[in-house]
């Protein structure tokens, strides 16, 4: 018995041959012609590299002090905001999250709390800052309320999907002593799931805060604000020294949620 | 004291499960009930407390039919039913303690749990449970910080806190070691004694299940197939139960198993000597 010397390894995913070379030569074709209708304009790159060069030179040498009252007026708006729709948020999720996890909760409650998690995620934070100022006027109030709202689809999402693959049999021990409905989340659920919202809540503590300043710019307050002024009146070394704070503040942020996140596990 | 008149459990699937299994326990015996994997033993035990819900057919228990009870009255039954689970079912993430007074949640309010102020006598119950497994040290451990053999004891003590009148227990020994499995078994005998408790035990081991029980029922595809006591179990009830085997050869291994383990046992009794 003589066994073949030469192997190919077996297409993977589109099994045949013609399809995959047309897929492939239709995305280059698609590549190229998006590319073609780009519409690159050699005058207006030079002029956005000058302007990028006094920008960076604002960004070497930043201004804290001229515009100081404004910049923390913009933090503390923009630290406001991120912990109360952090914690407002978490609040409201939980129990979405609870109603959204198939193995614990009713059908139809189910399907009502899986919808306010869909539209909460659909919909992208600067959109829903724009409706809410629309509503509510400028300031950190409609800022609150679009990271409250954020906040609620990314928790309760989260939590709802661990919920579902929680260990069954703790729940079943615990539903076998003849424990009611809120004891038997109470005491199987809770213990299960708790190391990791804390871990979620602390590191949307970190996005929201991440988010306020950029929502600022459509007018929902915050340090997101104060930057887009600043922009606006070409003040390019004081938004140098507030993209120096948030990016300060953005990485003690990360390494103190990621740091506590680890202690959790 | 417990029932079972022509239980049927037909999953979705279409599977039958427990076919017309009729079966009665009277008080203060423990009853193994063996079968290979798939024959129902599990759907069995679960339908008795209702954690699956049966198809057709009757539960009683103690002059109280258990089928067809609404949520609330279901609720009360379960706490006359302990039950111990295969890989013991703690949550891991609680102490002991909480396990243990876990098993009084269907006595007490929900806003008593949730700030564990159970009532003093639950307290007391539950210390005096631990003592009885060997555990008292262990109280305010977490459940996952416990041994295999320990956390089973744990399981049997919060089956106990609910002050049962039936045991059930599935597979109580399926991850643990031979001798610690003795260890367990000879407990939840012993426990059943002194209580006046009826239990039906699941089992896969057929040689502890000689060993321990004085009855044993065999189901195979749902059904039982045998019914008797351990001197009963001859290699052709056996071949009824699981299909063909050599019996004789399992049996030369049980006893090799058994003997093993009394010598484990002999030796560590010769190590806590000196």
């Amino acid at each position: 018995m003589r066994y073949a010397t030469t192997w190919k390894r077996p297409p993977q995913i589109i099994k045949n041959r013609r399809l995959a070379v047309a897929l492939q030569v239709g995305f280059a074709i698609w590549f190229i012609a998006a590319l073609a209708t780009l519409d690159l304009d050699w005058v207006r790159m030079t002029e956005g590299w000058s302007r990028a060069v006094r920008f960076a030179q604002g960004f070497l040498s930043p201004d804290f002090t001229s515009r100081w009252r404004d910049i923390s007026r913009g933090l503390e708006e923009s630290l406001t905001m991120t912990l109360t729709s952090t914690v407002v948020g978490v609040a409201i999720s939980i129990p979405i999250g609870i109603g959204a996890a198939r193995n614990i909760a009713p059908r139809a409650v189910h399907a009502v709390c899986r919808s306010i998690i869909a539209v909460s995620r659909a919909v992208q934070e600067i959109i829903i800052a724009i409706f809410f100022v629309a509503m509510f006027g400028f300031g950190p109030f409609a800022g609150f309320l679009t990271l409250t709202f954020a906040t609620i689809g990314f928790i309760a999402k989260l939590l709802a999907d661990d919920i579902e693959d929680l260990d069954e049999a703790q729940v079943e021990a615990v539903r076998a002593t003849g424990a009611g409905w809120m004891q038997v989340i109470n005491y199987a659920v809770q213990p299960q799931v708790m190391p990791r919202l804390i871990g979620l809540s602390v590191y949307r503590l970190d996005i929201n805060f991440r988010e306020s300043s950029v929502i600022g710019i459509v007018g929902a307050g915050g340090i997101g604000a104060t930057l887009n002024t600043a922009i606006d009146r070409y003040e390019y070394d004081s938004a140098g020294a507030i993209l120096l704070i948030i990016i300060v503040i953005v990485m003690i942020a990360e390494y103190g949620s990621s740091y506590l996140r680890k202690f959790l596990q | 004291m417990l029932d079972l008149q022509g239980l049927i459990k037909t999953y979705k699937t279409g599977d039958r499960a427990v076919n017309n299994v009729s079966l009665s326990v009277p008080k203060g015996q423990i009853v193994g009930l063996i079968g290979p994997s798939g024959a129902g033993k599990s759907s069995l035990i679960r339908c008795i407390n209702r954690l699956v819900e049966p198809t057709a057919g009757r539960i009683t228990l103690g002059g109280t039919e258990l089928t067809g009870l609404a949520p609330r009255a279901l609720r009360r039954q379960r706490r006359r039913i302990g039950m111990i689970f295969q890989e013991y079912a703690l949550v891991e993430r609680l102490t002991v303690m909480e396990n243990v007074l876990s098993g009084r949640l269907g006595y007490v309010s929900f806003w008593q749990s949730f700030t564990r102020r159970f009532p003093p006598a639950d307290i007391a119950r539950a210390y005096a449970l631990l003592d009885r497994v060997g555990l008292s040290d262990h109280a305010d451990k977490r459940a996952d910080a416990l041994s295999g053999g320990q956390r089973q004891r744990v399981g049997i003590a919060r089956a106990l806190a609910q002050d049962p009148e039936l045991l059930l227990v599935d597979e109580p020994t399926a991850s643990l070691d031979p001798k610690t499995s003795r260890q367990i078994m000879r407990l939840l005998t012993e426990i059943c004694a002194e209580r006046d408790l009826p239990a039906i035990v699941n089992i896969h081991d057929v040689a502890l299940a000689r060993q321990f029980l004085p009855r044993i029922v065999g189901l195979r595809a749902g059904q039982v197939v045998f019914d008797g006591s351990p001197a009963d179990l001859t290699d052709a009830a056996l071949t009824r139960i699981y299909g063909d085997e050599d019996w004789d050869a399992m049996r030369r291994a049980e006893a090799d198993d058994q003997a093993e383990a009394r010598e484990a046992l002999a030796t560590q009794d010769a190590m806590a000597m000196a």
